[in-house]
């Protein structure tokens, strides 16, 4: 089809269009999707109309349950062996239904569940005006300290507009690790950016830092999903097509053209190389990777403490999983292009979040910085470009989303007047106050550095045996010294906690509800059991590490 | 005309944005420099489109616009409350957290 063909198109519409083809779409296999969206629906609707005392109740019970039949539908694909041997593209090319995808989805759900049972904690603070409150704004619009906050404190609002705008969220998450076309992606990108930016703003306590983190967050990442944008435009002219198939075809030489315009732009290895630098900047930015992790730190520290932990794990899984699929569907024919660049950018983020981190005071920030690490010690397995590369990526993230949210949820329960008793200097002889939450958060902290009988040694372990066997042992030497690094400071905290005397004025611990217990068991025994058995995970990693082509 | 000149407009018009983003200072004025990145985004697909003769990139040009839209309404409503408590909407007075 040349241009004069599409001009005709919208010229001679007047005439009956011969028969246009339905779209064929596999309604069952995108049903993981379907439900967290329908339930985000439901979840506006009982906002208008569900009366506000019943809201809480309707939107936690609506939102536990949608996150459970959505893994309840992930867990029959692949049973129905949708990972395996009938992995295949659905709905016209857009999304995959493969090992990758359904593991990244499974994963993401498991960790939202947690996160959500956070979200719902209302014993934490005390009760305000005879209403329980939990970790958001009572009224997100009204001017914080202001006559109509306070006039909605006393008449016991809450925002629980957070269940609906984190099941958005979610849906977005699970289609990025899946897209299978350019569009796709950026829809998706959008879909669990745009309610994450509010998440961030609606914090009850400190709540300028929040609109802070917010106003940030958000214009950070419009900036970077603008050269997304442009690098997918880029890559639409190189190839004439958003479908990964298509463009792989085309890098690798198999797919030609007999249009001479598309066989100019085709010879265009400007055009491929700029777009595709453009796109993988966009992910690199959510994923938070050296030189792309500027918001990481702020963000993490203002978003209200639950919101920190759900898009620590989820985001980054999601982010992870598309960055593999571009670089193992999309550019196979240009490895040696993209892992030189990669490795640069692997060795600046272990080294960068773990040295930053050391000069951390406030607890988030540092979780903030070490979250930056990690996203280079996962860059390393997918530099790999291996098929153990991509099991051992994934396992990784399954392992480091449960320890995250678990530290984050500690984090909410030392409190002090103010709220979260954030600063390390507060956090002193915590040991010797609450045993229990010290123990929890050491053992998360362990997690974190690597050490043996905990799932960061064998998510770490994999993930350095991935890249060592494909070639990149010079990068296992880094991410080493950047655990060892690493290692120093997390341990620094955990002396911290046991190691010195109390202050009188300290922090308290609060009693948190069975929400956060459960979230905080969650992490613990996750942490442990792929920790000491990791096997049977490491398998289901391998079996869902082949991408649909 | 050659098509190609609507692409070095559409780089044009990115790079402006990009640059603005970049060194503007107010909140609001930031936002309209990623919009029109968005649109230089949008020119681009529009004038791949024409050149290869298929409709994708018209389509997508569809979508960005919704999503720019989207945006707009979740940007604006930060940009709001912020400036509403601190009655600035400048993006160097947001500075509580610093290292």
């Amino acid at each position: 089809m040349n241009a004069l063909t599409v001009h005709s198109m919208w010229t001679t519409a007047a005439e009956p269009l011969n028969k246009i083809p339905a779209p064929k779409i596999e309604y069952v296999q995108l049903a993981p999707v379907l439900i967290v969206v329908g339930a985000a629906v439901l979840g506006i609707l009982a906002e208008a109309f569900v009366p506000r005392r019943g809201r809480y109740v309707t939107q936690v019970f609506l939102t536990l349950l949608a996150l459970a039949a959505s893994f309840a539908a992930v867990v029959a694909l692949a049973a129905g062996g949708y990972g395996t041997t009938k992995a295949h593209i659905a709905a016209m090319g857009a999304i995959a239904v493969d090992g990758p995808a359904l593991f990244l989805q499974g994963t993401i759900i498991l960790a939202s569940v947690v996160a959500v049972l956070t979200f719902a904690e209302r014993r934490l603070d005390p009760a305000d005006h005879g209403h329980k409150v939990d970790s958001f704004a009572a009224e997100a619009a009204a001017v914080p300290g202001g006559d109509h906050e306070k006039a909605a404190v006393k008449a016991g609002f809450t925002t629980t507009e957070v269940f609906p705008l984190a099941l958005f969220a979610i849906a977005g998450m699970l289609v990025f690790p899946a897209a299978n076309d350019l569009l796709t992606l950026f829809i998706a990108l959008e879909v669990f950016s745009l309610p994450l930016y509010l998440l961030c703003a609606v914090a009850r306590r400190k709540r300028l830092m929040s609109q802070e983190a917010a106003l940030k967050y958000f214009l950070l990442g419009a900036f970077s999903s603008a050269f997304l944008l442009f690098g997918i435009a880029l890559l639409y002219g190189y190839a004439g097509s958003v479908s990964y198939a298509t463009i792989a075809g085309v890098v690798d030489g198999s797919v030609g053209s007999v249009d001479p315009a598309l066989a100019q732009t085709m010879g265009n290895d400007a055009l491929l190389l700029i777009g595709f630098a453009l796109v993988l900047m966009g992910l690199l930015f959510k994923v938070g990777a050296v030189p792309f992790h500027m918001w990481t730190p702020d963000v993490y520290q203002g978003a209200p403490t639950p919101v920190t932990g759900f898009m620590a794990a989820a985001t980054k899984v999601a982010a992870f999983g598309a960055l593999l699929r571009l670089l193992y569907v999309v550019l196979p024919g240009l490895t040696w292009d993209w892992r030189p660049v990669m490795w640069g950018v692997a060795i600046v983020t272990m080294l960068g979040g773990a040295i930053v981190a050391i000069t951390q005071t406030d607890i988030k920030r540092l979780l903030a910085y070490s979250s930056i690490a990690h996203a280079g010690f996962l860059l390393a397995g997918v530099i790999a470009a291996t098929p153990s590369g991509i099991s051992s990526v994934l396992f990784y993230l399954g392992a480091y989303s449960f320890v995250t949210i678990g530290a984050f949820a500690v984090v909410t329960l030392v409190r002090d007047a103010g709220g979260e008793a954030t600063h390390l200097s507060k956090w002193a002889g915590l040991g010797r106050r609450s045993p229990l939450v010290a123990a929890v958060f050491a053992v998360f902290l362990l997690a974190f550095a690597g050490i043996p009988l905990t799932s960061g040694f064998s998510g770490k372990f994999a993930v350095f045996k991935a890249a060592a066997e494909g070639g990149a042992g010079a990068l296992v030497v880094v991410g080493v010294i950047a655990s060892a690094i690493a290692a120093f400071f997390y341990i620094r905290v955990i002396v911290l906690m046991f190691f010195s005397e109390p202050k009188a004025d300290g922090p308290t611990v609060a009693v948190p509800s069975v929400l956060t217990t459960l979230t905080i068991t969650a992490g613990v025994v996750v942490t442990l059991v792929l920790g000491l058995a990791p096997q049977y995970f490491l398998d289901l990693a391998g079996q869902a590490s082949v991408f649909v082509r | 005309m050659n098509p190609v000149n609507y692409l070095y407009l559409a780089a044009l018009l990115f790079t402006i944005g990009a640059v603005g983003v970049l060194i503007r200072r107010n909140a609001i004025v930031v936002f309209m420099c990623v919009e029109l990145m968005l649109n230089a985004c949008n020119l681009a697909f529009v004038t791949f489109s024409r050149m290869h003769g298929n409709l994708d990139g018209q389509i997508i040009a569809f979508f960005t616009m919704v999503v720019a839209a989207a945006e707009v309404v979740v940007g604006l409503a930060i940009i709001v409350s912020v400036f509403r408590s601190r009655h600035s909407a400048s993006v160097d007075d947001a500075s509580l957290m610093k290292l």
